[in-house]
């Protein structure tokens, strides 16, 4: 076993960071995957949450009165915080940690800021890879914040075993948020800043909402809960649901359904990815794509007469037959 | 992909003069880096701590109060002791010339005073990476 | 009556009335006040045509609402705005040195410094403190530093201004305790705390509690000195370090304004009169180079608040709608680079202050770009001040600058920007709220990010920092503070908690926890027990923040 991997499942801060940063970077496939190969036997222990919602929605302060939660409860908890990066020059300020800082200096927290580095889908491309590392390094929860811009961060439900939707009144456009798909997002809703105007009347919306999706006998399915983060209000409320919505999914089965479900996806995801960079590098040899694009330019070739002759032959370079 | 630079950008000590802080830590964003910003009054532990969860490959400090004699070696030497004494130090702020002889020999690698262009902050990083 | 003679009459009025009272009360400095060439000098020159109507609505007469030209009826000649030099540094002994300097060299009020473990409510032994004692101000720990810093100096005459915030009620406690030692009672002291802590969160950092019981202990003060410190400025509402924080001069106007509603609102909930407290608010802005837009800020700006005051919340006494202020040169826009150059931009910003009609002025040192002042830089400074008030001339008239096109239509364009800040903050539920989603931070990031852009790109000529720089040679002469002073004022602290009675410190300090807990409680009455018997500023907060929590900063960059 590689001594990054060693160091990661003593619980090594360093060696964690470090191997966070080779996941992230992925230049060096090789050691990359050699290091989660030897940490995956140790994964499994932890429970991962995501939380996610619109910017603004408080999802840093409230994660950050969770956190107390946990730790009053002696947990070890993981963060990753998840921040997009300029489409344009690649930059990214990475400032979630700011609003958690005070557990900076606990021992038995880890924060650490992710920027989605073109990934898409609220999290970043690597935040799949550094839950395993944090899980064989032994934190009990590791929770995943989005980046928070809506319906596309379909990808944190299929990384966490539970996920938040946090939602705040007065964003102006609830309503629309709500339609466009995100309440699919959630298992838990939270509805923070429940001291603003309108947080009463986005509870009802949103109750609403859930018994067309749920038929309304079964709304208890998806919690609902009101919080303050800022008065620090209604959080060991939010906590105690979050821990008996678990108690539920892990007796009903639908955690290890979950679990399974995420295995696949990761599983297709790994093929696909290896099998793009086979395609990647099989089209580019001999400068091939150049001459079959001048091909169907020039008309000799339909694209999926081309393609159709050529594939058979690509795959038997790969060993796919 | 590849390696990407982490630059933490924190204020130590107890004033709250963040602006030259944040403007650093946004113009840093737009030179193409990755910047983690924590707000103000870090204690030296928070901030190693942070520097390592982090792995940043800089960390730039600013501080308005005069406390930089003795907060700037501290931070220094606390990553030294934690290991991570390969992680690069810098510092802004309203900080004397005569001051930066003796900081630059406690392991801070640059100090940049006030109206310091930000192009000689990110050649500094390109050149010491 | 046609406008000519409605305008007649109200002059007549005003003169009769307004003008009469003040200069029957304190005549003004001089029988007759002339330019250099003898030509006698209007007190307050007038409009000879045009709309006579809109004018008497818009600027209208110094001391009458909307106050445009000026809070009283001759301004500057009736006497100087004070000037009030602020300063602070290490030991209670050596600011106390400092501060009977200042008053020998004619200044006219005190203005405290306090360093930041004192600014955050942290005693000099605690570990936050390292590094940070005696640095930006005096530390004080104890009451016994407070009667230090005042030895001496006659609290029944000396002004005091006090920068500080969040811990103002313990720091004026102090005070209080102080003077009824020198055998001052409390109804004789004049002075100022600063007492804003909505812009430390937007702008200054040297909060402690979150909002809620922050706003509590505000108007714990405002109750306590209406009763018992009646000639106390009770908070001084500062837009000061909100324009250091990078913001435009409209968002520092719209911001603080916008805090003065939220504390009107906070003191109106506890069942206070508008007229009880109104009168005793206080304000403190920047003076920027940018000159004339400088002074239309100062005139808009009193005529906004003048008119939040009367139509919103239906103040009576016309003192309730004056906003008075406190100006600060901006100490942003000094350079460490050929910093004898600050001087000038020193004065430029003295200029702006005075013809904007401020009532009283810190003028910068050169070297605060580099240092602590010099006893001989902070002298320049104020000789600065004293060569506006006597050479100048623009003492000798109120409002210089009115009826001029351009400051006129920049005084109604700031107004209408401030206007639309106002209203928007409003609709997003008050001031607290825009600074917990970071609305405000957000605002003034942006605006101090393009400011720095334009310097970046030599759009905006900085003198000698980005054009007719030179090569130079490190500065000497800078006032350094004394390295061992940590040291010492651990050591005072230490002997003055074993000398002390334990017992009853501990009483007090459990007596005011427990009132802590009941929010209808005035807290000011405990904590002045609690520094009489020597409990200590860290221990007084360390309880408050037991009870109220600390505050999380919230910002988006």
């Amino acid at each position: 076993m590689q001594e990054l991997a060693r160091r990661v499942i003593k619980g090594d801060i360093r060696g964690i960071a470090k191997a966070i940063s080779l996941v992230e970077d992925g230049v060096e496939t090789v050691k990359k995957e050699a290091l989660i190969d030897s940490l995956y036997p140790h994964c499994g222990h932890a429970i991962i949450w995501g939380i996610t919602g619109p910017p603004g929605a408080g999802k840093s302060s409230l994660l950050d009165r969770l956190i107390e939660q946990l730790r009053q409860d002696k947990q070890k908890v993981a963060v990753i915080a998840v921040d997009p990066s300029s489409p344009f020059t690649g930059g990214a300020i990475l400032g979630d940690r700011l609003r958690m800082q005070k557990h900076a200096v606990d021992d038995a927290v880890f924060i650490r800021s992710m920027a989605s580095r073109g990934h898409l889908g609220g999290v970043a491309g690597a935040t799949g890879d550094a839950i395993k590392i944090f899980d064989a390094a032994g934190y009990d929860h590791i929770i995943i914040e989005t980046i928070g811009v809506g319906q596309t961060e379909i990808e944190v439900m299929e990384l966490s075993d539970i996920v938040l939707l946090v939602l705040v009144p007065g964003l102006g456009d609830e309503i629309q948020a709500l339609k466009a798909g995100v309440m699919e997002i959630g298992d838990i809703f939270i509805i923070n800043k429940k001291d603003h105007d309108g947080a009463d009347r986005l509870r009802t919306e949103v109750e609403y909402v859930l018994s067309l999706k749920n038929g309304a006998e079964n709304t208890t399915e998806h919690p609902i809960t009101m919080t303050s983060a800022t008065l620090n209000e209604g959080i060991a409320e939010a906590y105690s649901i979050i821990q008996s919505y678990y108690t539920t999914i892990l007796k009903n089965g639908n955690l290890a359904k979950k679990r399974k479900n995420r295995i696949e996806n990761e599983l297709k995801h790994i093929a696909l990815s290896k099998i793009k960079e086979s395609v990647d590098k099989f089209l580019n040899i001999d400068d091939r794509l150049d001459s079959w694009v001048e091909d169907v330019f020039q008309k000799k070739v339909s694209p999926y007469k081309l393609l159709n002759k050529k594939i058979n032959k690509f795959l038997q370079e790969i060993d796919w037959k | 992909m590849n390696k990407n630079i982490r630059i933490l950008i924190a204020k130590p000590g107890l004033d709250g003069h963040d602006r030259g802080a944040k403007y650093v830590a946004r113009a840093l964003k737009d030179a193409g880096y990755e910047v983690i910003y924590t707000g103000i009054r870090q204690t030296p532990e928070a901030i190693v701590k942070t520097a390592i969860q982090e792995d940043v490959d800089f960390v730039g400090l600013s501080l308005l109060s005069g406390a930089h004699n003795e907060l700037f070696p501290r931070i220094v030497n606390l990553l030294r002791e934690k290991g991570a004494g390969d992680i690069i130090v810098f510092g802004g702020g309203v900080i004397p010339e005569s001051d930066i002889p003796s900081l630059k020999e406690k392991g801070i690698r640059a100090i940049f005073t006030p109206g310091t262009p930000i192009k000689d902050i990110t050649d500094f990083i390109e050149t010491v990476k | 009556m046609s406008k000519d003679e409605r305008f007649r009459q109200k002059k007549q009025e005003w003169e009769a009335g307004t003008l009469k009272k003040v200069i029957d009360r304190s005549p003004e400095r001089k029988a007759e006040f002339t330019t250099g060439s003898w030509l006698p000098s209007e007190r307050v020159a007038l409009p000879e045509s045009g709309d006579f109507d809109d004018y008497n609505e818009k600027i209208g007469f110094p001391g009458e609402y909307p106050f445009t030209r000026g809070v009283q009826p001759t301004m500057y000649r009736g006497r100087f705005w004070t000037m009030r030099q602020y300063a602070g540094f290490g030991t209670a002994e050596e600011s106390n040195e400092r501060y009977k300097y200042l008053l020998n060299q004619g200044q006219t009020g005190l203005s405290i410094a306090f360093d930041l473990p004192t600014q955050i409510g942290y005693d000099s032994d605690d570990p936050h403190a390292e590094g940070e004692i005696g640095k930006v101000g005096v530390a004080i720990d104890t009451i016994k530093d407070m009667e230090i810093l005042f030895d001496g100096i006659p609290m029944d005459k000396v002004s005091t201004s006090m920068t500080i915030n969040a811990p103002a009620a313990v720091l004026l406690a102090m005070y209080i305790a102080v003077a009824e030692k020198q055998g001052v009672p409390r109804s004789k002291l004049i002075g100022t705390i600063q007492n804003d802590i909505l812009k430390e969160y937007m702008a200054r950092g040297t909060y402690i509690f979150p909002p809620k019981p922050s706003l509590r202990l505000i108007t714990n003060i405002f109750e306590y000195c209406s009763a018992e410190v009646p000639k106390w400025n009770t908070i001084s509402i500062s837009g000061y370090h909100i324009r250091e924080a990078g913001s435009t001069a409209v968002q520092e106007v719209a911001f603080t304004l916008a805090d003065g509603i939220e504390y009107v609102n906070a003191a109106l909930k506890v069942g206070m009169d508008i007229d009880s407290f109104a009168g005793r608010l206080s304000f403190f802005f920047n003076a920027h180079s940018d000159l004339l837009e400088e002074v239309a800020k100062f005139r808009a700006a009193r005529r906004i608040w003048a008119k939040i005051m009367k139509e919103k919340f239906h103040a009576q006494k016309p003192k309730s709608m004056m906003l008075r202020f406190h100006t600060q040169t901006a100490g942003s826009t000094l350079t460490a680079q050929q910093p004898d150059n600050n001087i000038v931009r020193v004065a430029i910003q003295t200029l702006a202050a005075v013809m904007g009609g401020t009532q009283s002025l810190h003028t910068n040192s050169r070297d605060e770009a580099l240092s602590l002042p010099t006893e001989e830089s902070v002298r320049i400074a104020l000789r600065t001040q004293q060569i506006v008030a006597h050479e100048s001339g623009i003492t000798n008239t109120v409002d210089p600058l009115a009826g001029s096109f351009y400051v006129e239509n920049l005084t109604d364009k700031i107004e209408k920007e401030v206007w639309n800040y106002l209203n928007k903050i409003e609709g997003m539920g008050g001031m607290v709220h825009a600074i917990e989603n970071g609305y405000v931070q957000k605002e003034i990031q942006d605006a101090a990010y393009r400011y720095q852009q334009e310097v970046e790109r030599a759009e905006r000529i900085i003198v000698g920092v980005n054009k007719f720089t030179i090569k130079e040679n490190a500065p000497g002469g800078l006032l350094k503070v004394n390295p061992k002073l940590q040291e010492i004022q651990v050591e005072k602290l230490s002997r003055i908690k074993k000398q002390r009675n334990s017992d009853i410190v501990q009483n007090r300090l459990s007596a005011l926890g427990v009132a802590a807990k009941d929010p209808d409680k005035n807290l000011m009455p405990f904590i002045l027990d609690a520094v009489k018997d020597y409990a200590s500023l860290g221990e007084i907060c360390n309880v408050l923040r037991a009870e109220f929590g600390e505050y999380q900063e919230s910002i988006v960059l």
